[in-house]
């Protein structure tokens, strides 16, 4: 029995992530035909708030300094996917300046982060 | 006096209680481990600079204003309609590329709502064009 119980203890150990980035509070938008991320090992979340702060990394950032960072990190990970965690009341131009500043980037794979609908 | 008592005393950790120990480990990271998947809508955005000639016949234009209206090729439309819609227009020609265009005020919600209404109607070619 505590056999079990160890075996169990250290799987939930293992699987426990605890370097969890609180980004912004952001109410993510809801969608139905959301994809799974394959790999978590290339995402870089970034999060943008209603307001219009943007954070990547725990780090609050201005529009034009997310081409720099984002072209470091595509640069040492080619395979870069963008997991936008956008509020859902924001407004499309800032997504869009968010949009170019990727693309200038060149880290184009974008996952609009949603949830089910409740 | 009570250090010579501890002294004496044959010191050791005592073993029965180890199996509620690492039970209570156990439900402390079975509750605190939160699988939270990583779920979205995946997009991938046109390379800088990219600029592509289409056939005017391979594009349909979705256009969502500020207040969240939508135009598809020059009709207005419900959202509930898109996946019809673009069921049908897919069907008449599968190389349709549907071009979204926001305004700068659209609610990124509504955004979500039509991209995801896409891709429900098996919309691969989706192209975001820059807001006016």
């Amino acid at each position: 029995m505590p056999d079990i119980v160890f075996m169990l203890l250290i799987f939930f150990m293992v699987s426990t992530v605890l370097r969890e980035y609180q980004g912004l509070s952001v109410i993510l938008p809801e969608a139905q035909n959301i994809e799974k991320l394959e790999t978590k090992r290339h995402v870089t979340y970034a999060w943008i708030s209603k307001d219009g702060r943007i954070s990547i990394d725990d780090k609050i950032l201005n529009m034009n300094d997310v081409r720099t960072i984002m072209y470091d990190k595509r640069v040492n990970d080619p395979q870069i996917i963008v997991s936008l965690r956008a509020d859902k009341g924001s407004d499309m131009g800032l997504i869009t300046d968010f949009h170019e500043e990727l693309r200038q980037a060149d880290a184009l794979k974008v996952n609009y982060s949603s949830r089910t609908e409740a | 006096m009570l250090k010579n008592k501890e002294r004496n005393r044959d010191v050791e950790i005592p073993q029965g209680s180890l199996a509620d120990i690492a039970f209570l480990l156990l439900i402390f990271f079975l509750v605190t481990t939160t699988i939270d998947m990583d779920k979205g809508l995946e997009m991938v955005l046109p390379a800088k600079g990219e600029q592509q000639e289409v056939n005017k016949k391979n594009i349909s234009n979705l256009l969502v204003n500020a207040s969240g209206n939508i135009l598809l090729d020059e009709e207005p439309i419900q959202l509930r309609d898109i996946r019809p819609l673009v069921s049908q227009k897919l069907q008449a020609n599968p190389n349709l590329i549907i071009s979204v265009k926001t305004d700068r005020r659209t609610k990124y919600q509504r955004y979500i709502d039509v991209l995801d209404e896409l891709k429900g109607s098996n919309a691969t070619r989706i192209s975001i064009a820059n807001p006016e």
